[in-house]
């Protein structure tokens, strides 16, 4: 085995074992930080795929600005077992359901691609490169990209409104 | 409302302009004024390397005078006693015999002298009240103690040591107080 | 001699590096630890420390071994792993930015060519501001689990003090970025030793005042420092997020914010001030005089000149601006420096196409 495999298989088990534990976990600020352990491997696994700039960027806009917001609103809001309403069972065999179809998908989807697997190794896509990736999104896919920008700027002016003042509310 | 006497002032309060609401300039002043200051005089002494030098009105811890001779100068009038505004001063009085005329200047002496320095506000009435310059205020502090008896000081703490047998020490407890008196 | 495909005496090199890296880190940031108390006094009038060796110069050893005999205090009530997971994550996230700063050019030793620089990596400053992003994790897991109201207001507070002032930060580095082209801190800090007068032409503080204005503040900011040490207000909120540690946990804390401002003035002296650049002095034409070991390791002394003055400025500004407010903060943060800083980047967007025309 290559060092690249060992990595490989590690952090993959890494992402697992935290994607399993955040759902496992019962304290709610635990769940959080081990998304932010599979975010973490995750990134790994991006910078295996030599793409660099997505693992990064996937450090910073998730493991360090979504998930603070998440543990800022779970840590204000102290969650813990005994203030929470317990679910009907109802819910639970709904839950249970739907999550077993969507795991069935999943698994059909994936289930042709087995012999592609060993592409994951290879180290020589350039697609990550903040420059290949630049070039990429500002030709072939500009306009998805600024769509998706006027997405950010209607939820930026979204958010601005909901912050506002009210001058002249019924109160006043 | 009409003003009562004319002296108030009327605070105006214009908006910042461009420059003052930039900050930056008063931030810079201000980073000018603090960094002058590392060339400035410090204020600090070492202390017990450096002391600082009393003042020649200070009031310390009391002091019981004696002579050239080596003779106590209290008679236990009760002067101090009766100037004290703390009460913090008791004595008993006794006679001299004659084979103590070396140890007592007069008659009479203070057989016991207490003073207590919880209730002592260091005035210096006893330094002034005696007519025989035999208490008086030195240029020592009260050292800590850990019960309040440690600080009834008896005859013997209170006591100037002897010029004749301890010269050193006498003069160190004497301290400045003739140089403050020449000064006066 | 190969093991798992890794030239070995490449991976020494490196271990002894991250090594001496981590040492030289834990050092300053002792000796910044004194030397805060010794500005201070001195801005003050006072003398500081010195009691302890010449000068007090033995003053920083006293504290930390001051601190590792404290009583280790686990309050009840708290969450016990991550009571003790946060300060270590605090001083993890201080440390890992070293790795990507050069810290000097290359040295020959053994006949190898050894670059001063732990991971030359091409995405260097996006790095940092990655690190920088998770050290928020420190204070908000320590605030939290400490269980205490105050540690957690600090925690919130320095958590979106930090999440805002990060956005101004990169905003005001696009147009530094925009002008080197690169991410890489070595290419960054190579293009400015090329520029005239030795390279202090090629300063990028001198194309970018605006834009290191902000980054400063930023910096400031993101190092919980005066006049932004919210998270700290000591007359608001006791002692801040850190008030139930005792101990090394504490000291942990105090630490990493000391190894934070210094690896905050490497970076700002890297990106803005030339890095290992000597001022006024051309270093290929002094390598032939000197040789190149020498003027590798001159280069290093340059950086480090470059960060004590910096560290200073940081204590400096400390003790003569007083604290904001925290609306005044965020005013500051979202209102006044984020609008700057996309002004910098549009004027430096615009010039640079003029230019290129």
């Amino acid at each position: 085995m290559s060092i690249l495999e060992i990595l490989f298989w590690f952090l993959t088990a890494l992402a697992l074992f935290g994607a399993l534990m955040v759902v496992f976990s019962k304290n709610p600020v635990h769940s959080v930080l081990w998304l932010i352990s599979v975010f973490f491997s995750i990134s790994g696994h991006y910078i295996l795929l030599n793409a660099q700039f997505l693992a990064i960027v996937n450090m910073i806009v998730y493991a360090g600005a979504i998930m603070v917001l998440f543990l800022f609103v779970i840590m204000l809001m102290n969650m813990n077992t005994e203030s929470e309403p317990q679910k009907s069972k109802w819910l639970r065999i709904a839950a249970s359901l739907s999550g077993g179809s969507l795991m069935l998908v999943l698994v059909a989807a994936l289930k042709d691609t087995s012999g592609k697997v060993t592409g994951v190794f290879k180290v020589e896509g350039n697609i990550g490169l903040i420059k290949n990736l630049g070039q990429v999104l500002f030709t072939d896919y500009v306009l998805p990209f600024e769509i998706s920008s006027v997405l950010f700027l209607s939820a930026m002016v979204g958010a601005v409104l909901l912050g506002k003042k009210e001058t002249n509310s019924i109160i006043s | 409302m009409a003003s009562l006497t004319n002296r108030s002032k009327v605070l105006e309060q214009t908006p910042l302009n461009l420059m003052e609401r930039l900050y930056l300039p008063s931030i810079f002043k201000g980073m000018a004024i603090t960094f002058s200051h590392i060339f400035k005089k410090k204020a600090t002494i070492s202390y017990p390397e450096e002391q600082r030098p009393f003042s020649p009105v200070f009031r310390g811890l009391h002091v019981l005078n004696r002579d050239e001779e080596g003779r106590e100068n209290c008679t236990a009038c009760g002067l101090c006693a009766v100037a004290c505004p703390a009460e913090a001063i008791t004595m008993e009085a006794a006679e001299r015999q004659k084979s103590e005329e070396h140890l007592y200047r007069e008659e009479k002496y203070a057989a016991k002298y207490e003073i207590n320095m919880l209730r002592c506000i260091f005035c210096g009435l006893c330094e002034e009240a005696c007519p025989k310059d035999a208490i008086y205020l030195s240029e020592t502090f009260a050292p800590s103690n850990f019960t309040r008896q440690g600080f009834i000081y008896s005859k013997e703490q209170l006591l100037i040591p002897d010029p004749n047998t301890e010269k050193e020490k006498y003069q160190v407890a004497k301290g400045l107080r003739e140089v403050h008196k020449k000064n006066k | 001699m190969t093991i798992l495909q890794i030239d070995f005496f490449y991976f020494l090199e490196k271990l002894l590096l991250i090594g001496g890296v981590i040492t030289f880190s834990l050092v300053i940031a002792m000796y910044t630890t004194y030397a805060e108390r010794k500005v201070a006094a001195v801005l003050q009038d006072r003398l500081g420390p010195n009691r302890a060796g010449p000068f007090g110069l033995l003053q920083p050893l006293a504290d930390g071994l001051k601190l590792f005999f404290k009583e280790e205090i686990i309050p009840l009530t708290s969450n016990k792993l991550l009571f003790v997971i946060g300060p270590a994550l605090a001083m993890i996230t201080a440390m890992l930015t070293s790795a990507v700063i050069p810290w000097g050019s290359t040295v020959n030793m053994f006949g190898r060519n050894v670059s001063l620089q732990i991971a030359d990596v091409n995405i260097g400053i996006l790095y940092v501001f990655g690190v920088v992003s998770l050290g928020v994790y420190g204070i908000m897991i320590g605030g939290w689990s400490s269980n205490n109201k105050f540690s957690l207001i600090a925690a919130v507070r320095g958590a979106s003090q930090i999440i805002s002032y990060e956005l101004a930060m990169g905003l005001s580095l696009i147009a530094l970025l925009m002008m080197t082209g690169s991410l890489s801190l070595k290419t960054i800090v190579e293009q400015q030793m090329s520029g005239g007068w030795g390279g202090f032409l090629g300063w990028n503080v001198l194309y970018q005042p605006l834009g290191f204005l902000i980054f400063l503040i930023c910096v400031f900011a993101e190092c919980n420092r005066t006049p932004f040490d919210l998270p700290e207000a000591e007359n608001e909120l006791n002692f801040g997020y850190h008030q139930e540690y005792s101990s090394m946990k504490l000291g942990f804390y105090l630490f990493a914010e000391y190894i934070n401002m210094f690896i905050s003035s490497a970076i700002v002296s890297t990106l803005f001030f030339g890095g290992y650049d000597i001022p006024f002095v051309n270093e290929t034409t002094l390598a032939h005089t000197l040789g190149g070991n020498v003027v590798a390791l001159l280069g290093v002394a340059a950086l480090l000149a470059k960060i004590v003055f910096f560290l200073f400025f940081f204590m400096w500004v400390r003790w003569t601006i007083p604290r904001f407010r925290y609306d005044q903060l965020m005013d500051l943060g979202w209102k006044k420096l984020i609008p700057l800083a996309l002004a910098n980047m549009l004027i430096t967007a615009i010039v640079i196409l003029w230019l290129n025309k």
